[in-house]
């Protein structure tokens, strides 16, 4: 924000100009500019010190899950909580390595991720395609509708969609681990909301560009992958990222439509797995290093895409 | 020098079409092109270049087959068959079986119609009261928490970039994994009861109704937080500083600035915020699981029921009563999102 200039106007002359005064009592101009100094950086600092202090209740768990991991049970449960822990127990996560089941959960999540994220894409880009590039009878209204089903909440499809996929033989007794990964990836193949999205991206592409490519004598085909799909790239990766990690958080499906834990994603894994010693009790030491390598993934997909995950969202608000 | 390179391939080619000049030529409505002057190809002519938008397209259906599929078999049929269950009495999804069309699933499970002789209060007692204090407790403490962060950060000068990113950090969470953590700290021994000195509390497990909703508000609003701060930070950038600097001159006192200007020009956002988040916080699940790792507090009680909960816990063994209970919520989440555009009519400045 600029800040207001006030002139003292003893020192200028006004035969040229009209001026408009307003008169403040008893009060020179330097003492009115250094008021309004002070205001300001009373105002920042307190604007400073309130977002500090929600920055780190945002970044406490993050935080403390860290801490606790590396922790000793004693100490997690002791009347004295530490903010560092007496000793480092690196142990804690060379156990959960051993005991839960980490990877085969990890393999399990990566393919699934894998296969649905590149059977979104796909239709994605088939789909909008056709709303941004063709023209055909009823459109419009197919788009409308298309939208519609944005509205519609997701419990509703989860009861008659376990009878389809149980009637595709995919659960139930003797599923297989393929049968496991068709009935995890296939229902969430659509997703309106990315049609959407690249449908806008798509309609950017300037008609030149397509006129262009048919002097050259290439298809409509051609054209989709060799200049609209590059030119876009940057929110299909958005949406490769956002599939992503849909997958990784998926908890309550793959819960449903397995039997064996064998099968499950990791979030599955992490919370159906029982963090417990031989007296029963919880060991949170291992439970919270297990949460840390549940998490870290997906800081390092963050970290290095930052860019793009920020802007998809920031893009997806613009227009309310 | 390029120039001269143009008409020297052009005299090479061009020459065999004499009144046609390389590029677009108005009376023929034809583009001549030249090829490259490496391999002696024969010049060719593009005629009547026709944009695919400019008619109907039937190839256009090709494109949308594979999408038009999956919308038909796991959406549209979907919604219409769990309709129809609803209505189905004790319908069994291995057999395909029921005893017939009824409307008593809705009465059951909102404990009006006796099943078996016993009413269903689950549904009306917990699930119900559970998800709409938590839409009404958690989409406007969220909704300003993030507003008020926004502003502030759009407002700084220093470390700007880097609180923006600890500010989106638990979007990119395992909602289940985070829950977990925040289960430790509200653990009986954790960290809250230590810095608040209140003895061995009981926040999650043995807590009551009433103190375990802290725990879990605390947890549903620190997640809905970084989207919500994301698409206010992208509408305050776009705000035009004038309204500012001009708020400034008038000496606004800071409170005014932010009701009387930012709050009405970010009207799309927050709307937009509030329809997506009211839809979202009807659909509490996760968030649930994470923390209790059930649906209750205290023995098998299921005192922290939601809607959802409840579909889920039901499908297997009830899934009629599933049914109904989805469509009750798909109803009020369609009421609750019409009126919400009906109030946004007048209030909302675009």
């Amino acid at each position: 924000m600029e800040q207001v200039k006030y002139n003292n106007f003893e020192n200028e002359s006004f035969n040229d100009d009209i001026v408009l005064s307003i008169g403040e009592k008893a009060r020179t101009v330097e003492a009115i500019q250094r008021a309004s100094n002070i205001r300001q950086v009373i105002g920042t600092v307190i604007t400073y010190v309130l977002i500090l202090f929600a920055a780190l209740i945002v970044i406490f768990p993050f935080y403390w899950m860290i801490i606790t991991s590396l922790k000793l049970n004693d100490e997690i449960q002791g009347s004295q909580q530490t903010f560092f822990p007496n000793i480092v127990m690196w142990t804690n996560y060379v156990y959960v390595f051993q005991t839960f089941d980490f990877t085969n959960y990890m393999i399990n999540t990566i393919v699934v991720g894998i296969f649905s994220t590149i059977g979104t894409i796909l239709t994605t880009i088939a789909a909008a395609f056709a709303f941004a590039r063709l023209k055909f009878k009823g459109k419009d209204a197919l788009f409308a509708i298309f939208l519609m089903t944005m509205m519609i909440p997701g419990e509703m499809m989860v009861i008659s969609n376990y009878i389809t996929v149980a009637s595709f033989g995919w659960i139930g007794e003797g599923q297989t681990r393929v049968d496991a990964y068709l009935a995890m990836v296939m229902p969430f193949l659509v997703s309106v909301f990315y049609i959407y999205l690249l449908r806008q991206n798509f309609k950017q592409i300037p008609n030149e560009l397509y006129l262009a490519a048919k002097v050259d004598g290439k298809s409509d085909w051609t054209f989709l992958w060799k200049v609209m799909v590059p030119l876009a790239a940057p929110t299909i990766i958005t949406i490769v990222i956002l599939k992503f990690m849909g997958t990784w958080n998926a908890y309550v499906w793959p819960n449903l439509i397995t039997d064996t834990p064998e099968f499950r994603l990791i979030s599955n894994g992490l919370r159906g797995s029982s963090f417990v010693d031989l007296q029963n009790r919880t060991q949170y030491g291992y439970q919270m290093a297990a949460t840390v390598l549940v998490t870290v993934p997906l800081f390092l997909l963050f970290i290095f895409f930052r860019k793009y995950i920020m802007r998809g969202f920031g893009r997806a608000g613009i227009k309310g | 020098m390029a120039k001269t390179k143009i008409k020297e391939a052009g005299n090479l080619f061009v020459s065999d079409i004499p009144h046609y000049d390389e590029g677009y030529n108005k009376e023929g409505n034809t583009i001549v092109r030249l090829v490259s002057n490496r391999r002696n190809k024969k010049p060719y002519q593009v005629t009547g270049i026709q944009d695919v938008a400019a008619d109907n397209n039937w190839k256009a259906w090709i494109y949308l087959a594979p999408i038009l599929v999956l919308i038909v078999v796991f959406l549209i049929y979907p919604l219409v068959n769990t309709i129809f269950i609803s209505f189905l009495k004790d319908y069994n999804y291995v057999t395909g079986q029921s005893e017939g069309f009824t409307f008593e699933n809705f009465g059951i499970v909102l404990g009006i119609t006796p099943y078996n002789g016993v009413y269903e209060t689950d549904f009306v007692e917990y699930a119900i009261p559970n998800t709409f204090i938590l839409v009404f407790l958690t989409v406007p403490l969220t909704t300003l928490i993030a507003l008020l962060i926004s502003v502030a950060l759009n407002s700084i000068k220093w470390f700007k970039n880097a609180l923006q990113i600890v500010f989106f950090l638990p979007y990119v969470t395992n909602m289940i994994a985070v829950g977990m953590v925040f289960a430790v700290i509200f653990n009986t021994n954790g960290i809250i009861n230590y810095l608040f000195d209140l003895g061995e509390k009981a926040w999650i497990s043995g807590a009551t109704r009433s103190v375990a909703f802290v725990p879990l508000i605390t947890y549903i609003v620190w997640m809905g937080l970084p989207f919500k701060i994301l698409i206010f930070l992208s509408g305050l950038q776009g705000i035009d500083k004038q309204y500012y600097q001009a708020a400034q001159i008038d000496s606004a006192p800071h409170s005014k600035v932010l009701w009387r200007i930012t709050v009405p020009l970010m009207s799309p956002q927050i709307l937009y915020i509030l329809i997506t988040s009211f839809i979202g916080a009807f659909k509490q699940y996760a968030a649930i699981v994470g923390l209790f790792n059930g649906p209750g507090t205290v023995g098998t009680k299921k005192n922290m029921y939601t809607i959802v909960y409840y579909i889920y816990d039901n499908l297997n063994t009830h899934t009629s009563f599933a049914a109904a209970a989805a469509v009750f919520l798909f109803a009020i989440i369609l009421i609750f999102t019409a009126v919400q555009f009906q109030a946004s009519k007048r209030r909302v400045h675009y």
